[in-house]
């Protein structure tokens, strides 16, 4: 990834572009930033924009098993939206001065990160619904609050993903739903599904904000707006309700509601699975590796054989 | 549809098996394209022809006539009981192979999605003018890719021709009228498909000549899946695409 700059930025521009953020301006491509501002957003935006890219193989996963047409059919618009996002996302990391076949090569060469719950399995049809429902609902949580974020061209960007992402999140729920009311095997299914994202779902939102080591900085120039704690408090709150509307259950049996806060607060997380994960050792780190490596080998004929004729034609 | 009406049953099975098929091919490229751009258009594609056959396979439901809907069809028939050509089920190969089906039955489909869209069955032909805007669209991209894959490089070159001449053989099929739908084109309910043959060569020649290909002369026309007799691929094929909706019978989702 990029290093951090060690050189030290212009006082009064960096004391001006401050004031611009306090003020809740907007940084656009063109002016002025901090290399430091520069370098963060280029490694958040890439990211997201991997996390889309790798996100499409546990869902690709069961396309071909869709158990019904409209079920399919909704999959497959779900999975080539996330192919836009990451197309998009990387479009607007190119507006910091990178180019997206080097980012992608980060990716490939394993130097840059994406969202760890793409390192969890998809065993079962539920799952469909569980990563619609849990990974889409934490996202949404998440992007829109990255949608009032300093960067023009990222906030923008946020902006049109959340609209698909409630779509996502929806679909997601309804298989959820329809399985939670459906036949006991199914229910058993949704079941067993939610057991398993739940608490990596939560994990989704990044450690605790005393671990976090990029935060502070990221509050400070308006890239987050709120912290991983407060994130996640308010995905808890939103998905208990939905829980207990179709009848499942969290897999904590410290879950207790809080009547003087208003929230649900959760038994502890797992933060050594998290990091497991996080350092390349969940159950799919190298699997989902190895095929967007795979597909990136394997395409590598076709992609010069489109600059080949490409160039015949100037 | 009042009446049962077991030949205009096959023909929309031929029609959407076809598409249900070659989009279920189609959507195992996700997320392992080339680059990102073609991981879209592939699944925009599979979507499309998943689309297709799900309209075709409601209404062949409703014109058997036994209380059959598309997922009954699409996951409760048996390989024999599919109709497509042998072309759509083989299985995906490289790139060059899924660009050369798309475009070689991307063509016949714009041919009969054409004639279909004046067809004297309202259903038939609001489905086929829909589907002809979608195998426009698809014909373009496969037809720019089979260009820049023939006059591409040396490898591209020779994958793209491999392509031609393992998909060749299975072209024949496409044209090939069946016994019950003699009938119906003559009323003008579907199209004679033999008619469509001279016109998709034309269009073939065109495109291979400008991908710097070859057209293989004198192949042997498989045939076989209209009547059921399928390759070895389909049944596999299937076996994955029903696991689930078989595994809980009954159930909705």
């Amino acid at each position: 990834m990029n290093p951090t700059p060690t050189v030290a930025e212009d006082p009064s521009r960096l004391a001006e572009f401050e004031a611009r953020i306090a003020a809740d301006g907007t940084i656009e491509p063109k002016d002025w930033m901090p290399a430091r501002y520069r370098s963060q957003l280029i490694r958040m935006m890439s990211q997201h924009a991997h996390s889309e890219v790798v996100g499409m193989l546990p869902e690709g996963n069961w396309i071909t098993r869709a158990p019904s047409l409209r079920r399919k059919m909704i999959l497959l618009a779900k999975v080539q939206d996330e192919g836009g996002h990451g197309l998009y996302i990387y479009c607007g990391t190119e507006t910091l001065g990178v180019d997206r076949q080097e980012l992608v090569q980060q990716l490939l060469d394993g130097k840059a990160k994406y969202s760890s719950i793409f390192n969890y399995p998809t065993l079962s049809w539920a799952d469909m619904g569980a990563i619609g429902w849990l990974v889409d609902g934490a996202a949404i949580v998440n992007q829109t609050m990255l949608a009032k974020a300093s960067y023009g061209p990222y906030a923008r960007a946020m902006v049109r993903i959340c609209k698909e992402e409630n779509f996502h999140k929806r679909q997601g729920y309804e298989i959820m739903a329809t399985l939670a009311n459906g036949t006991p095997a199914q229910k058993a299914m949704a079941q067993e599904s939610l057991n398993r994202w739940w608490w990596p779902s939560l994990m989704m939102f990044g450690p605790h904000d005393k671990d976090s080591s990029n935060s502070d900085e990221l509050m400070r120039w308006g890239i987050k707006r709120k912290s991983n704690d407060e994130l996640r408090q308010r995905f808890i709150n939103l998905t208990i309700a939905q829980v207990k509307a179709i009848n499942l259950t969290v897999p904590d049996p410290d879950l207790r509601y809080n009547e003087a806060t208003g929230d649900w607060e959760t038994g502890p997380i797992d933060w050594d699975e998290f990091w497991r994960v996080v350092k390349g050792n969940g159950p799919c780190n190298k699997e989902r590796l190895a095929a967007r490596r795979a597909a990136h080998a394997g395409g590598a004929w076709v992609r010069e054989a489109a600059l080949a004729h490409a160039e015949k034609q100037q | 549809m009042s009446t049962p009406h077991p030949a205009l049953f096959e023909a929309l099975l031929r029609l959407g098996d076809d598409r249900l098929v070659l989009g279920h091919r189609t959507s195992e490229w996700c997320g392992h394209a080339p680059i990102l751009e073609e991981d879209i258009a592939l699944a925009n594609l599979a979507l499309d022809l998943i689309g297709q056959a799900n309209l075709l396979l409601e209404y062949a439901g409703a014109v058997e006539g036994a209380g059959r809907d598309q997922d009954a069809l699409a996951y409760f028939r048996e390989a024999i009981e599919f109709r497509n050509a042998l072309m759509c089920e083989l299985p995906k190969g490289d790139y060059a192979v899924t660009i050369a089906r798309h475009f070689l039955h991307g063509v016949f489909s714009v041919l009969q999605w054409d004639a279909l869209s004046s067809s004297t069955d309202a259903t038939i032909a609001g489905i086929a003018a829909k589907a002809l805007k979608e195998s426009r669209y698809h014909v373009r991209h496969a037809g720019e890719w089979m260009i820049r894959l023939g006059d591409g490089t040396d490898e591209s070159h020779r994958r793209a021709q491999d392509a031609v001449n393992l998909l060749w053989p299975f072209t024949g099929e496409l044209f090939m009228p069946c016994s019950d739908d003699a009938e119906l084109a003559a009323a003008g309910v579907t199209a004679d498909v033999s008619s469509f043959e001279a016109k998709w060569r034309e269009t073939i020649d065109d495109v291979m000549l400008r991908a710097t290909l070859t057209v293989p002369e004198g192949a042997w026309m498989q045939r076989g899946g209209r009547e059921g007799r399928h390759t070895e691929h389909l049944g596999h094929m299937l076996a994955e695409m029903q696991i689930v909706a078989r595994s809980h019978p009954g159930a909705q989702w």
